[in-house]
Parts: structure tokens; C-alpha cells; sequence
């Protein structure tokens, strides 16, 4: 049965019914609903959790390391200047191998200060060898962060994931949610049993120092790990799927085996092109949509199935590419196409900066621009914009 | 260590590198860094222990006769026990090998 619920909140359900058991994180816009609502859960007795109050993200995500590496399951939520707070530290909890769950509001970074949604939160952190998965809804915003867990504490992967929901545009949204109940979760999610401990009685040293000899190697190991999940991830979203009756894959697509024109999106903005792809038909235009719910590890083989034989891919960023040519989502597809010899050609389109509406028709306009080949090179003639590889949509010149 | 650090292949090392032996910064010695080491003039030495506390390695130890000396497996010659010695019973010289 569905229940009417804030996405928020049903994302501090889905860490309850994961039966998470420590909790460390600090306030901030988009996602204060979740943190606040953990607290109320473990304050009432609801849900038999440490939760750790801290004074900065550095310390929330310094915490759960602790936790996770005394073998508890662990759970956090950031936003935006938050999740930029935690940067070293994630790094640390990656490189430990501790399989910490955290919930991405995704929120625009400052300056100048913004709370509304956009990427760049998330695609400051890509490379922090954390697995990332994006949602579209709220039932998916359930479903992942149960996921997660599974995912992060098998013993082929033991890495920590990031579920990313875009702030307010699903964070703050009520919608119909569809809950398993506890014996089913329970039945998916076994108890977490950690490979090492910080247990006095058994004592081991973690993170440890590398001279240069070992660092290479113990960089590489880790990246084998983060790779080698790829098949385990899959394995767990189809183990999903069939006890729970929704599908996930690490990529799904819409209208897309029949188009020659794709979008390739991430996040809640894929309805957004859904029903313009809707709108596109009744005037007999045909576009498909690729939604990659997997960013790391990048998915570039199932990527490249899909897009082999595309005519025109147009590729949705939401994030500034600081002075690169590209954001950060066309880079991958542009190396996929590279290295599998797709010949479509490749459009990149930043959208929806800082809680920037972005209508269905504006994707029909994408589209519509991309098909009369109008614009090939954004700024084509304008000598000091040789570089910017992309169209900013919206933007008042 | 089992064995050498540079003979690890990637996939011999443990997850997330944890080390499961206890103390094992032992085997690392750092004296190699050394370019100075300390000596003390057991004439001016008083017995203080100031040297032993304030060394950052815990290189220093105490003889049976009272004074002090470093382990030069350790000691990197970071002349802290120098500078800190009040009576300025400790030189830094040159680490001739």
C-alpha cells in the first residue's frame, strides 16, 4: 500500500528499516527534514541507533568512520557546503573500505549562496572513490538507500555509497510511497558483518601511513574494488527487483531503442524529459531518454549498447565544468564514445543551475535545436568562447 | 611486515590496508633520515629526562647508569632534545656512517 510522505522523511525510514545503528550528521538545507527525522525516531525509541551530534560535516562524516570501523552500520545525510566540508574525509572513508551509507540532498554550491538544486555538489566529490547512484523519485530514493547497504557491505566491494536525490525538487516533495516492510527487509538485508574491527581485544591499525612504495598499490587495490562492484551492484538491484516487484538497473531508458536522437540525464530532471518525449510524439518526433542511476563506477559498456548506432546524443549536466571544456557527465560519455567508436555526434547542455527551472519545453527546444543542426559549437564565432564546448540553457546574454 | 613493502603486489595487501599485526612501526627504521645526531656530555648531564620527554619518536632511553641515550634505529636527528637540554648537554653532530 502507498503512503502520501515527504521524500525526506521516507528517506529516514528506509535508514530505519535498513536498521541502521549509527548515526552521525549536522543540519543543513535540503536536508535537515532527514537528520531531523532520524533524531525524532532514535529520541522516541523507535529505532535503537546511536546518533551523534557534531558541530561540522567534517566531524558527522569523521564519526561515522569511527562507527563504521567499530563494525556498526552506519548511515549520514549533507548537502552542498556540507558534503564540500567532509571532502577529505571521504576520501578516508573510501580508502578505509567502510561501508558508510550517506544521503546527497544535491544542493548548488556557494558562492554565491544558493540552496536550491543543482549537481555540483556530488561532482565535486566523483572522484572520492565512493559509489554514486542517483535518483529520479521517491520511491527509488527508498528503494536505493536500502540498496546501498547491501551493496556497500558485500564483501566483494566494502566501499561506502552516496544516494543522491536532488534537493527540494524531491527532497521536499510529497509523493506516494510504496514501503516494504521490516521482515522483508530484514530478509534482504542481512545483519552487518564487518570484515575487521577496532575492537581492544583484537586490536589492528587502520588507515595506517604508505611510503611511497605501497601507496601505488594500495591506490590500485582500491580501484579494482570500486570497478569490480560494478557486476555486485547489479547482482543487488536485480535481487531487488525480484523480491520487491520494482525494477532498477543501472540504467534505464525511455523511448530510446527506437530514436537516433537521445538525452543522456541523471536525477529527478529525467520526468522533466519524459514528458517532453511525450509531447515530442504527438508531433511525430521521436527522442529517447538514457537515465544513468549509476555514475561511479561509470557504467561505460552498458552505456555503449545503448548508444552504439545514435545519431545525436545530447548529454544534461548540472554542473559548471570550472573551466574544463565540458561537464562532467558529457566527459564520460564523450570518452565511452571514444573508446567504443561511436560515432554519434555529441551535444552538451548545462541546465537547471542553482534551483534554475527547467521546463519540458526547454528539452523540446534542446531537441529542436540539435535536429537542425543549428548548433553544433555553442558560441561558433565567437573567438574568446573557443573553449566552451556547451550551451548553457536559460542563460540571459 | 612479512616482507619488504616493496615486494607487495596490490591484491597481497589487506582491505582498506588494514594492519593486522600490533606495533609494527617498529620494523620501520626511521634513523635512516638522520643527517645529525645527538651526543651527550655526560659531565653536564643532570639526569633531568627532559631529552626523553620531549623526543617526538620515543627514541630516547634511560642506561642503567641514569643517563641518557638514543636509539639511532629511531632518531631521526631532529636536534628537539638539543634545543630543549638546559644545560646543554647535547650536541647535534655530524652522522658520519
Amino acid at each position: 500500500m502507498k503512503r502520501g510522505i515527504e521524500v525526506s522523511i521516507a528517506a529516514s525510514e528506509a535508514a530505519k528499516l535498513a536498521r541502521v545503528e549509527a548515526i552521525a550528521a549536522y543540519p543543513i538545507t535540503p536536508q535537515t527534514h532527514i537528520v531531523e527525522h532520524l533524531s525524532e525516531l532514535v529520541a522516541n525509541g523507535e529505532l535503537d541507533a546511536v546518533y551523534v551530534t557534531v558541530e561540522s560535516e567534517h566531524s558527522a562524516l569523521s564519526a561515522c568512520i569511527g562507527a563504521s570501523a567499530a563494525g556498526a552500520r552506519t548511515f549520514t545525510s549533507t548537502s552542498a557546503q556540507g558534503l564540500e566540508l567532509m571532502h577529505e574525509i571521504l576520501f578516508i572513508a573510501s580508502g578505509l573500505r567502510l561501508p558508510i551509507v550517506m544521503a546527497v540532498a544535491n544542493r548548488a554550491l556557494s558562492s554565491p549562496l544558493s540552496i536550491w538544486n543543482d549537481h555540483s555538489d556530488v561532482m565535486a566529490t566523483r572522484d572520492a572513490g565512493w559509489i554514486q547512484l542517483f535518483c529520479e523519485n521517491g520511491q527509488e530514493v527508498v528503494d536505493t538507500i536500502i540498496m546501498a547497504f547491501k551493496i556497500a557491505e558485500d564483501r566483494r566491494v566494502l566501499l561506502p555509497v552516496m544516494v543522491n536525490l536532488d534537493g527540494f525538487q524531491l527532497s521536499h516533495v510529497v509523493e506516494p510511497i510504496e514501503f516494504p516492510s521490516q521482515e522483508e527487509v530484514d530478509a534482504f538485508l542481512p545483519e552487518y558483518k564487518p570484515l575487521y574491527t577496532l575492537h581492544p581485544d583484537r586490536p589492528v591499525t587502520m588507515g595506517a601511513y604508505a611510503t611511497p612504495e605501497l601507496y601505488t598499490e594500495a591506490k590500485y587495490a582500491q580501484e579494482q574494488a570500486i570497478i569490480n562492484s560494478l557486476p555486485v551492484i547489479k547482482e543487488v538491484l536485480s535481487e531487488y527487483s525480484r523480491m520487491f516487484g520494482r525494477r532498477y538497473r543501472i540504467i534505464e531508458i525511455y523511448n530510446a531503442e527506437k530514436s537516433d536522437t537521445v538525452f543522456v540525464a541523471m536525477g529527478s530532471i529525467n520526468e522533466n524529459i519524459m514528458t517532453a518525449i511525450d509531447g515530442m510524439k504527438k508531433n511525430k518526433n521521436s527522442c529517447g531518454l538514457v537515465k544513468v542511476r549509476l555514475f561511479r563506477p561509470f557504467p561505460h559498456s552498458e552505456l555503449a549498447e545503448i548508444l552504439k548506432g545514435k545519431k545525436n546524443i545530447i548529454v544534461v549536466d548540472r554542473a559548471m565544468p570550472g573551466g574544463g571544456m565540458n561537464g562532467p557527465v558529457f566527459n564520460e560519455i564523450s570518452s565511452l564514445c571514444n573508446r567504443y567508436n561511436i560515432k554519434a555526434k555529441l551535444f552538451n547542455y548545462i541546465v537547471g543551475l542553482g534551483g534554475r527551472d527547467v521546463l519540458p519545453e526547454d528539452f523540446v527546444s534542446i531537441y529542436d535545436e540539435v535536429k537542425s543542426s543549428k548548433v553544433v559549437r555553442p558560441l561558433k564565432g565567437k573567438k574568446e568562447a573557443t573553449t566552451q564546448n556547451y550551451k548553457v540553457i536559460g542563460v540571459r546574454e | 611486515m612479512a616482507k619488504p613493502m616493496e615486494e607487495y603486489k596490490w591484491h597481497e595487501l589487506n582491505v582498506g590496508c588494514v594492519i593486522e599485526e600490533v606495533g609494527s612501526s617498529r620494523e620501520y627504521k626511521t634513523g635512516g633520515w638522520r643527517s645529525l645526531r645527538p651526543v651527550w656530555d655526560e659531565s653536564k648531564c643532570i639526569k633531568c629526562g627532559v631529552c626523553w620527554l620531549f623526543c617526538p619518536d620515543a627514541a630516547i632511553y634511560q642506561k642503567e647508569d641514569g643517563y641518557f641515550t638514543a636509539n639511532l634505529n629511531y632518531c631521526k636527528g631532529c636536534g628537539i632534545c638539543a634545543h630543549e637540554c638546559w644545560p646543554m648537554a647535547i650536541k647535534m653532530v655530524e652522522d658520519e656512517k
